[in-house]
């Protein structure tokens, strides 16, 4: 008996120390998106080194990823992460709605807090066989488009958003001709994907649609998985340039003694070593040095953002994207 | 027997029972299901109520979730029915029928229980898609399945087939062969040996089955976005609807639809049971051997 209690003592004590010992070693968590799992897991050892060398601290960043729409709802309900990095400012500001975050998020870091961007780009199959060129091309008789659901995934929602875009910046476009147009192009879409990379899998493996719509970075995964011949990239004559929003969450953080961390964490992703990982990563980079160093894989092309044609993702996201929207007339006419 | 035992037991119910803790297990019953059941489609309720009657109302009667309604339900009806002549059948073969490997393929039965429905999904549009195995057979012949409401059936048809064999199989397996040998020597056609001897008998157990594939297709969502193509008014299930709701950060409108496809559900259970108590007590009050009652 005398025994036991004599064990149960020292294991207490030994608890209590690796209690401790983890207490002063700090972690801190990075809520992402689904497809940013390369991203990270290439930047966190980068940035782990680099604040040991800078602190002596030594960091734990741990990761959780999945839609994104569902991670933040996971961190609005208590999941707590000290950042979130995602690909949809809305996002980011459904975070602050809540209350998590400052409703200015995009000004707290540069280039509106997102510290690499992707172009929407068209995959065809090799050599090109029906001669895409730009979205003008698309809305043709007898093409079938590949996308993921445009009102469910971040994915679906920047092609659309791009194919919008770009009738409405053609010589004489307005909200109608564009309305004219989108309507045109859906209808070549015969079936959405649930997801952005099950739509990669209609197009590739099972062989549907004469063309994907995606994210440029999305298209060298591609390449890395399934083969580089199998395919070719098109650039449009203009396209969407997507964001990739990043933020400190300030509730999270203030309580669990983060913020220097965390806002660390984020910054680096602007410092030249940051940089070089997003361009390896194939996202473009904000850095000019560094994006022109990279010139080989990100060929220059006309992008147009969501402030310049739509305002803001929240003006673009409840014109088009809320129930009874731009997308849903479309179907409710039929 | 267990006849027999039935007046024992019921005159000696009120003085004591045969096993003790009755209250203490119907306590734990009562917060286990409270828990885990009641309290989620409470909350479910509740987050509903903080719109209006008429928001709700007009959330739950859009075009576009009646489409879903009639994608969803009809889907998982015509799934239910085809795992209801198939699933027998398999069960029937399975219970009356010595082939070599039978132990395999009862055991493959079990397969859609235990495969991630997401698994199930993506596998299954691979097949059907024309360009698969078995579409590009199907196209030919001018069956297109995935990315179709056809599609959804196949993928409801794949994870509901269990739930028939495994509640028809063991009531298969209690009605004697010698039961048919009887019927036959009394003169009955194979045709009436089924239709008045073993179907009576197996109906109960087959509505079941039915009942929870149906019950399961209807709730179901990891398989069916796969193959379903997913189009506004075509083929767009209601759980769909629901997650394009959250998209939209619109949990009181996700909820509302949630309500509709738990009550819709709810009557349709609660009818089926009916009929279910009906045909039990139909068939029982004919005298054909009490004893396979489930």
């Amino acid at each position: 008996m005398h025994k036991t209690l004599k064990l149960a003592f020292a294991t207490a004590a030994l608890l209590s120390l690796v209690a401790s010992a983890q207490a002063q070693q700090k972690d801190i968590l990075n809520v992402s998106y689904d497809v940013a799992r390369d991203v990270f897991k290439d930047y966190n050892p980068r940035f782990i080194a680099a604040w040991k060398a800078k602190t002596g601290e030594t960091l734990e960043v741990k990761q959780s990823h999945g839609g994104s729409s569902k991670q933040v709802r996971a961190v609005a309900d208590g999941l707590e992460a000290d950042v979130v990095t995602m690909n949809q400012p809305t996002d980011v500001s459904f975070l602050a709605e809540k209350g998590l975050l400052a409703a200015d998020w995009n000004k707290k870091f540069p280039n509106n807090a997102s510290p690499y961007t992707s172009a929407m780009v068209f995959i065809v199959r090799k050599g090109n066989p029906k001669g895409f060129k730009d979205w003008s091309d698309l809305v043709k008789p007898g093409v079938t488009i590949t996308i993921p659901h445009p009102k469910n995934t971040g994915n679906g929602r920047n092609t659309y958003l791009a194919a919008w875009g770009w009738a409405l910046r053609q010589p004489g476009g307005n909200d109608k001709t564009a309305a004219a147009y989108v309507g045109a192009f859906l209808k070549n879409v015969p079936a959405f994907a649930p997801g952005g990379r099950d739509a990669t899998t209609n197009f590739i493996q099972r062989g549907q649609g004469d063309l994907l719509i995606t994210f440029e970075s999305e298209a060298e995964l591609i390449a890395r998985e399934f083969g580089r011949g199998n395919f070719d990239v098109v650039y449009p004559s203009q396209t969407l340039q997507t964001e990739f929003p990043v933020a400190v969450v300030d509730k999270v953080v203030d309580k669990r003694g983060t913020r220097k961390q965390a806002q660390a964490y984020l910054e680096y992703l602007w410092s030249k070593d940051g940089q070089e990982n997003a361009a390896q990563n194939y996202l473009r980079p904000v850095d000019a040095e560094v994006l022109k160093k990279y010139a080989a894989q990100f060929p220059s092309i006309k992008t147009f953002t969501v402030e310049e044609v739509f305002g803001s993702w929240d003006k673009a996201f409840n014109a088009h994207f809320k129930d009874g929207g731009s997308f849903d007339q479309v179907y409710q006419s039929k | 027997m267990g006849r027999l035992c039935r007046p024992f037991f019921i005159m000696t119910r009120k003085s004591h029972r045969v096993l003790p803790g009755f209250g203490l297990s119907l306590g734990y019953a009562l917060v286990y299901l409270s828990l885990l059941v009641l309290i989620p489609l409470g909350g479910l309720i509740a987050k509903s109520a903080q719109l209006s009657w008429p928001q709700f109302w007009e959330i739950a009667t859009t075009a576009r979730a009646f489409a879903a309604y009639k994608v969803t339900f009809g889907c998982a009806l015509l799934a239910a029915i085809v795992n209801g002549v198939f699933g027998l059948i398999v069960a029937w073969v399975l219970v009356r029928y010595e082939f070599p490997g039978k132990k395999l393929v009862d055991a493959f039965v079990d397969l859609p229980f235990a495969l991630p429905t997401a698994v199930a999904g993506i596998t299954l549009t691979t097949l059907y898609a024309n360009t698969g195995w078995v579409g590009q057979f199907l196209e030919p012949l001018g069956f297109k399945v995935a990315f179709r409401p056809a599609g959804i059936v196949v993928a409801l048809i794949f994870i509901g087939i269990p739930f028939v064999v495994r509640t028809v199989q063991p009531v298969i397996e209690d009605i004697e062969q010698e039961v048919e040998e009887a019927a036959a020597s009394l003169g009955a056609t194979r045709w009436q040996t089924f239709r008045r001897v073993l179907f009576p008998a197996l109906f109960p157990a087959l509505l079941t089955g039915f009942t929870l594939a149906f019950a399961r297709g209807v709730g179901e969502y990891g398989s069916v976005i796969f193959i379903a193509g997913n189009m506004p008014m075509i083929s767009e299930i209601t759980p769909l609807l629901i997650i394009s709701k959250l998209e939209q950060y619109d949990l009181p409108g996700a909820t509302v639809l949630a309500v509709v496809m738990l009550v819709i559900s709810f009557v349709l259970l609660l009818s089926i049971n009916l009929l279910q108590w009906w045909a039990a007590k139909r068939h029982s009050g004919r005298h054909i051997d009490a004893g396979v009652q489930a």
